[in-house]
């Protein structure tokens, strides 16, 4: 039984009908309960809840300081190759943007690892566009083997592959797995991925429990948020989470909140969600899945960023750039997205230390 | 009269261990450790940045503590015979704090990976302070794969809800010949005092100090709660008492001539 069963339990669900019976008082009821069902979660989600985002607040602040402390983890991403045969509607490295491509030389790649060890930073996490070509196996192994010389976590973030080759690349250095689904929603997955691999629904679905079998240390998960029915698609990622959880109870499981931002391809988000909706998101995974992660990226705007960090945020990126040799070359690629929050490692830990949180650089080595 | 817990050959008069996790801030970890007295101080091999000047949580331990290191993150027994190697070769000394937690929602230890990871490190030559969920038979073991001293939890890592396990905690300090340092779960002073006087060699604390609203103030508190606790111990607490003993209603015939 993988994840796609539990999402069918809910394929006829009528949320419409649900969330138009969850009153004042389901709320309060679910807001007094240490562990909380499906059914909590999703009322968490309902717009009867958004009318109790203080008194959620409050929980899910008093529970991330007690499973994680006044402590926020730092890391940076880094992109070695823009190569991408997928056309996710979306995305700036869609296979369609007529645009230069590169990817960086291991020689290019030692001299952006140089430049971000020089932060401190040691925790990094690569990403690349979906090009078996360009960006092969061999390849990803080759780049992990040069990062584990300065980092001692390398994390992934690239295309979905088969549980044998997330083997290979934890045997290489690799410890963590992000993986989105990017929209849980089906149809909709379908037209915002038209062509190309990414186009197979089930593959990528099962990638994070893939992940989770081959031994990965922490496996993310999230959906894009905007593409999909905002409370829908935040209902399934945590029942996702909570999958995983269950049953790969020693792996960290975590999940990411991204909203879709503008790209090159001038992409607008049909369903957008607004900064409340985002907190209300935010809060309702905090309550259910309280000893997940929850990774907040620089889409969300510096004062954003900075107001949410006591809802249950435990994880940030910093000094982030989303092109292919962004920290050192002087010919850049284009960014996968655009980026809110432009605020380096120190910058970032600054403002942690300001607001009572301790900038954590380095949480693991083995 | 000296009332001294013997770990590993050495003697500590303080009975407070303190951990360095979820500070706001490192510069506190100093203040916190003078002000609670202890002498142990525990810290995550992961977390320690070895190259590092300015992250380095090491740097924040005042001179004479003895450091713990722990193996916070390790799921398996190899991996947290791993990370103690790491430890002892970065010079951090031999002490070890065994943690193998393969259950990321509730972090509770694996108690029989523990009992092998224990096993090999002893036999490496550290001093070794498993982390366990209590358990006589564990405890036995531990013992025989030569623990220093067995470190029970007192309820769930980080929940501060006191010695939910106390009954099992009683058990191993009536029949395990080793100190019982109750780790984890303590959420307040009067707590550490209830595992003191119950008979704990020591106390491990580090969430209800670090999360405190004032962490030096409750790194005080913690300190004379032990040390009240301890003295109450030694004093040896008269027996409760359910019913008062005044009369004799149901073997006073006995003395009726």
């Amino acid at each position: 039984m993988g994840f796609y069963d539990v999402y069918s339990m809910y394929y006829d669900f009528d949320f419409e009908s649900f969330f138009q019976s969850v009153e004042e008082d389901d709320v309060r009821r679910v807001l007094s309960r240490d562990h909380l069902t499906e059914l909590d979660f999703l009322t968490l989600l309902s717009p009867a809840a958004s009318e109790h985002l203080e008194v959620m607040a409050q929980k899910a602040n008093r529970l991330t300081v007690q499973h994680f402390g006044k402590v926020v983890f730092l890391f940076t991403p880094l992109y070695l190759s823009d190569y991408c045969v997928n056309h996710c509607v979306y995305c700036s490295f869609n296979a369609g943007n007529s645009t230069v491509r590169s990817r960086l030389t291991m020689a290019e790649l030692e001299q952006e690892a140089q430049k971000i060890a020089e932060t401190e930073l040691k925790h990094i996490l690569i990403l690349t566009g979906e090009s078996r070509l360009h960006a092969p196996l061999t390849y990803i192994k080759d780049a992990v083997q040069v990062l584990k010389k300065y980092f001692t976590s390398v994390s992934i973030e690239i295309y979905p592959l088969d549980m044998e080759e997330y083997r290979e690349l934890i045997d290489t250095g690799v410890d963590g797995l992000t993986i989105y689904q990017e929209v849980y929603e089906e149809q909709t997955y379908a037209a915002l991925h038209p062509a190309g691999p990414k186009n197979n629904y089930h593959y990528r679905l099962d990638a994070p429990e893939r992940g989770c079998r081959a031994g990965m240390r922490t496996v993310g998960v999230g959906a894009l948020l905007g593409l999909g029915d905002w409370r829908r698609e935040a209902f399934i990622t945590g029942l996702h989470a909570n999958y995983l959880q269950k049953k790969y109870w020693d792996t960290e499981i975590s999940v990411s909140l991204p909203r879709v931002r503008p790209s090159n391809g001038k992409f607008q988000p049909k369903n957008p969600v607004t900064d409340a909706q985002f907190v209300q998101i935010l809060l309702a995974v905090r309550l259910y899945l309280f000893r997940a992660g929850v990774t907040v990226s620089s889409r969300e705007r510096e004062t954003f960023r900075d107001n949410i960090l006591p809802l249950g945020v435990t994880k940030m990126s910093a000094g982030v750039s989303t092109k292919v040799g962004g920290h050192t070359r002087e010919n850049q690629g284009i960014s996968q997205f655009e980026i809110s929050d432009e605020r380096s490692v120190s910058e970032m830990s600054a403002m942690l230390l300001a607001r009572g949180y301790q900038p954590i650089y380095k949480d693991w080595q083995l | 009269m000296s009332d001294r817990l013997v770990i590993g050959g050495i003697e500590l008069e303080n009975r407070l261990f303190t951990g360095t996790g979820k500070f706001s801030r490192n510069t506190l970890i100093g203040d916190v450790i003078r002000e609670s007295g202890s002498q142990v101080v525990t810290v995550a091999v992961r977390r320690i940045d070895f190259d590092s000047e300015q992250e380095n949580v090491l740097l924040h331990i005042p001179k004479g503590c003895i450091l713990m290191p722990n193996t916070s993150g390790a799921r398996t027994a190899q991996e947290a015979v791993r990370i103690a190697k790491i430890a002892r070769e970065a010079g951090c000394g031999n002490w070890i704090k065994i943690e193998v937690i393969s259950d990321h929602k509730y972090l509770l230890p694996d108690n029989y990976e523990t009992i092998k990871a224990t096993e090999i490190l002893a036999a490496d030559g550290f001093v070794v302070l498993p982390y366990m969920s209590p358990d006589l038979m564990v405890a036995k073991h531990l013992k025989e794969a030569g623990a220093a001293a067995v470190m029970p939890l007192g309820a769930p890592i980080g929940s501060n809800r006191g010695l939910q396990t106390r009954e099992m905690i009683r058990i191993l300090i009536a029949e395990i010949d080793l100190p019982i340092i109750v780790d984890a779960g303590i959420g307040k002073p009067s707590e550490a005092a209830e595992a003191m006087e119950m008979g704990a060699a020591a106390v491990l604390v580090n969430t209800a100090i670090a999360t405190a609203g004032d962490p030096v103030a409750m790194a005080r508190a913690f300190s004379y709660a032990v040390k009240a606790g301890r003295t109450a111990y030694l004093a040896g607490p008269g027996a409760v008492k359910q019913f008062a003993e005044a009369s004799s209603p149901l073997t006073g015939f006995l003395s009726q001539k």
